[in-house]
């Protein structure tokens, strides 16, 4: 007769105590309870003063206004906007702005980034000791210098369109911003986005069955080709067969302004200009920080299995870098999101500009308006580091497996 | 044996003469290995030249060669025709005062300028690893030189001091409960009117036994100089507390000597700046402006930040369920949005939120933003610190039997915060930048005194935009940039054993 094990007892009043007041027990919970009357009564406090506030000075409450007519105009929008439009028109004129900027934002920073990073590690002398300078420079002057620096100082000191920069005859750089020609789409034009599209599609599902014949065979396939013909062949292949996807309809000078064409205004240059050469120099020491991460012994341990100097970066040096350079990275284009609400500094219509600038102006409905800026703010902050703590717990997977 | 010998090849000449090997050393090695040894770096080498030679030539001859030196309005630094002018000079001299003072009166200029000396004094000797008495460094800069440079800068007196202070607000927290009992009464739930009725008896306890502190009051009020009456009331009272509590007669003499000394030192700065006589006459808020503005609000927000950081850093490794949750949320929310909505928040949210009869500088509201984000930021750091120190530490002094509170005052958070300083002086730099935010909600820093001063047609010509962003640039770069050094400085000395 095999003895069997007792049961452990339930204990019951040590585990209430554990979820109550955690670690510290009985003296946890008296902090709980201390802690939390605390907080109710700052909490009512808070609510109490507002209401009273709000009903002294006769403002309304309440999220209604989203609804009522903005009436003011903005002067770059990405959606159709006119003047009548709601102001949760207006909201979404500015988080796509924001959202426009940012990604022209982190494109030039990461591209300007890791040339000063890799520039910073050059042999040559003269290169490294520039892009330090470059860094040191820009990383020790405040970001808002930099924009009204651009703004006030380089963009403004442009000549009048009369004399605008002109660059082939198809863009013009004046202090009115940036004129490109503005692209018509044509009856070719559906044809051409698809294809183009199902050409991506093709080179990925290329891509992915020669890594899977690379790692499950070892046979290496020359994929490059096929991708190449793919990418060029079906667009040409569309415009071939349904004609041109657009055609362009350049800027023209005409009187002291150009007409036509679209144009990018030196609000957006300004800021897009500013917060990627500051970010850049941020992005340039994390870009070193993680070369330098990897262990000289892996790029000689690379040479001595016959591999090349390019294939040693591309298949050894780069991974291992990009694991030590990507969390910080994400954080970089998260400031720098967080960065472009700066734009209030020399009116680029911005989230924060047209929303918690001129909107609580209008309405002085400052306590929605400002919590659904942070809410905005804070929600895409969150959904990015959620997603990196998501690549850290893979990288710390596929680590330890 | 003679045909080994025959066979045997043995030169007769010398070998002639190699070249010798290329110079890699002095300067022309130094040319070849890291300049132009391969055509890629040639190549490189030159654009780099070419792009130094169109920079920091022109930006040289701006500022130096070409700029104008002396003039008293726009017209001397138009450029004449057939000559180039540079830098506008002249309208730095006369916007000088403005840029550092904003619109401080010209008779109270001296009250900044010595602030930045004590700031300066006091700082430096933080600063030096070798200087001695850190603590007393340490508690003067963090603590007291805040309290002088308050009413340095600002003006006012004191009416009172502890017994009055602690008494006035007090009474109004006890006098706060019982209002909300009163409301929670006259609701029509029972439950609410029970623990209403239990808070107004709380309240009325409380006040009952705040008799003694009100009888205080009372007794100083009557005397000739309250100030000076509050202050020797206060300082026999806490002087006695800490001798007892420090261990009375065997062991508290210390903490006797040095309350007694630490309050002698406040009569005399009391004494001195004529607090209990209404002190300096007082300067507005809105009359500050320029570098002041920016070191007020990058000190303070240092100063300030640091308990706040503390604080959350140990609240976010706390035991305690709700007040880990609370740090964690309060840290991820500042954390998460941009300053300049914390500005806005502070700015114009803020007031809202408090009672109607109680208006708030609007300098003071930015600046409890900016300390709250700063405390935030400062939080991540110093918990990073608090994860350096090995389990081993806490562990041996709880072996010595002391509780948290020594624990972390006296093992942990020395060791942790004397990690952290690179990581802190790091975020120092980006408050320090990032005081320019101010100028969006209309207060003017250094910066927003520049953009201020190219509105001025006194001096509007095209080349005072660049002179006036040239000199401001430096300031800023200066502060940061000695920053950054000594943050790198730190972290040396703290590596100082990892290096062979």
């Amino acid at each position: 007769m095999a003895i069997e094990a007792r049961k452990p007892p339930p204990q019951f009043a040590a585990r209430m105590k554990r979820v109550l007041g955690g670690r510290s027990g009985l003296s946890g919970i008296a902090m709980q309870l201390l802690f939390a009357a605390a907080l109710v009564w700052v909490g009512y406090e808070i609510i109490a003063n507002a209401r009273t506030n709000l009903e002294t000075q006769r403002i309304a409450s309440g999220f209604g206004f989203l609804n009522n007519t903005a009436g003011f105009g903005v002067s770059q929008a990405l959606i159709p906007y006119a003047e009548n439009d709601s102001y949760l028109r207006v909201f979404l004129v500015g988080l796509l702005n924001t959202l426009a900027v940012s990604a022209v934002g982190v494109f030039f920073a990461t591209v300007i980034g890791f040339l000063i990073g890799l520039g910073r590690m050059s042999p040559n002398w003269l290169v490294a000791r520039l892009c330090g300078a470059y860094v040191e420079i820009i990383r020790n002057l405040p970001l808002l210098f930099q924009i009204l620096f651009w703004y006030i100082a380089v963009l403004a000191a442009l000549p009048a369109p009369r004399q605008s920069f002109s660059f082939f005859g198809v863009a013009f750089l004046s202090n009115r911003g940036l004129v490109v020609p503005k692209p018509i789409p044509l009856d070719g034009s559906a044809p051409f986005l698809i294809a183009v599209l199902v050409a991506i599609i093709v080179a990925i599902a290329l891509r992915i069955h020669a890594r899977k014949a690379l790692f499950d065979r070892g046979s290496v396939v020359t994929i490059w080709p096929y991708v190449l013909a793919v990418l060029v062949g079906l667009p040409v292949l569309s415009i071939m067969v349904f004609g041109m996807p657009a055609t362009s309809e350049p800027p023209v000078l005409r009187g002291f302004n150009f007409s036509g064409g679209s144009r990018v205004v030196p609000e957006f240059v300004a800021l897009a200009l500013a917060l990627s050469t500051y970010t850049a120099a941020f992005i340039a020491e994390i870009v070193r920080a993680g070369v330098t991460s990897v262990h000289k012994g892996q790029v000689e341990a690379g040479g001595s299995l016959g591999l090349s100097r390019g294939q040693t970066l591309r298949l050894i040096v780069v991974p291992q870098a990009l694991r030590v350079i990507l969390p910080p990275l994400t954080n970089q284009y998260l400031n720098l999101t967080k960065n472009s609400s700066l734009a209030v500094a020399i009116g680029y219509p911005d989230l924060f500009s047209v929303f918690a600038g001129t909107s609580l102006s209008q309405t002085g409905q400052a306590i929605e308006i400002i919590a659904i800026t942070m809410g905005v703010y804070l929600l895409i902050s969150l959904v990015t580091s959620a997603i990196m703590n998501f690549y850290g717990w893979r990288v710390g997977r596929s680590m330890s497996a | 044996m003679s045909d080994i010998a025959e066979r045997a090849f043995v030169r007769q000449e010398l070998v002639a003469q190699r070249a010798a090997p290329i110079k890699t050393t002095g300067f022309v090695g130094f040319l070849r290995t890291r300049l132009f040894n391969s055509p890629t770096n040639i190549l490189l080498t030159v654009v780099s030249a070419l792009l130094l030679w169109f920079t920091v030539i022109p930006a040289f001859k701006f500022l130096l060669i070409d700029a104008v030196w002396q003039g008293s309005d726009r017209t001397a630094c138009l450029a004449k025709p057939g000559s180039v002018v540079g830098a506008c000079w002249p309208y730095i001299q006369a916007k000088f005062a403005q840029f550092i003072y904003g619109f401080y009166p010209q008779a109270q200029r001296w009250r900044v300028d010595l602030t930045f000396l004590l700031a300066a004094v006091l700082l430096l000797p933080l600063l030096i690893p070798r200087a001695p008495a850190k603590t007393l460094n340490a508690a003067l800069f963090f603590i007291a030189f805040p309290v002088v440079a308050y009413f340095l800068l600002h003006g006012g007196g004191i009416r009172g001091f502890a017994i009055t202070w602690s008494h006035d607000v007090l009474l109004a927290l006890f006098n706060s409960i019982t209002d909300i009992g009163q409301k929670l009464v006259s609701s029509p739930a029972l439950f609410a009117v029970t623990i209403g009725k239990g808070l107004i008896y709380l309240a009325s306890l409380l006040i009952y036994l705040l008799t003694p502190i009100t009888w205080l009051r009372d007794l100083v009020q009557r005397s000739a100089s309250e100030v000076f009456a509050d202050l020797t009331v206060t300082a026999v009272l806490v002087s006695l507390l800490l001798f007892f509590l420090a261990g009375g007669i065997r062991n508290g003499w210390r903490a006797l000597f040095t309350s007694i000394v630490t309050f002698a030192a406040i009569a005399i700065v009391i004494y001195v700046m004529k607090l209990d006589r209404g002190g300096l006459p007082v300067v507005d808020t809105r009359q500050w402006g320029g570098l002041l503005i920016t070191l007020v609000v990058s000190v303070t927000g240092i100063v300030a930040s640091m308990p706040i950081g503390i604080a959350l850093a140990l609240g976010r490794r706390s035991a305690i369920p709700l007040v880990r949750i609370f740090s964690i949320t309060f840290i991820e929310f500042w954390r998460g949005v941009p300053l300049i909505t914390v500005l806005f928040f502070a700015t114009y949210m803020l007031p809202l939120f408090l009672p109607g009869n109680f208006t708030i500088d609007g300098l003071v509201r930015v600046l409890i933003g900016v300390a709250l984000f700063a405390g935030a930021y400062n939080a991540e750091v110093i918990r990073g610190g608090l994860a350096a120190i090995p389990r081993g530490q806490t562990e041996a002094a709880s072996a010595l039997g002391l509780n948290y509170w020594k624990t972390t005052g006296l093992v942990v958070m020395p060791q942790a915060l004397r990690h952290v300083i690179p990581g802190l002086v790091n975020s120092f730099i980006a408050l320090f930048k990032d005081t320019t935010l101010v100028l969006i909600v209309s207060i003017f820093d250094l910066l927003g005194q520049l953009r201020a001063s190219f509105s001025d047609p006194v001096w509007a010509t095209p080349n005072t935009l660049f002179t006036g962003f040239a000199f401001t640039g430096i300031i800023y770069f200066v502060f940061c940039f000695a920053m950054s050094r000594y943050s790198l400085f730190v972290e040396n000395r703290l590596n100082a054993h990892k290096r062979t």
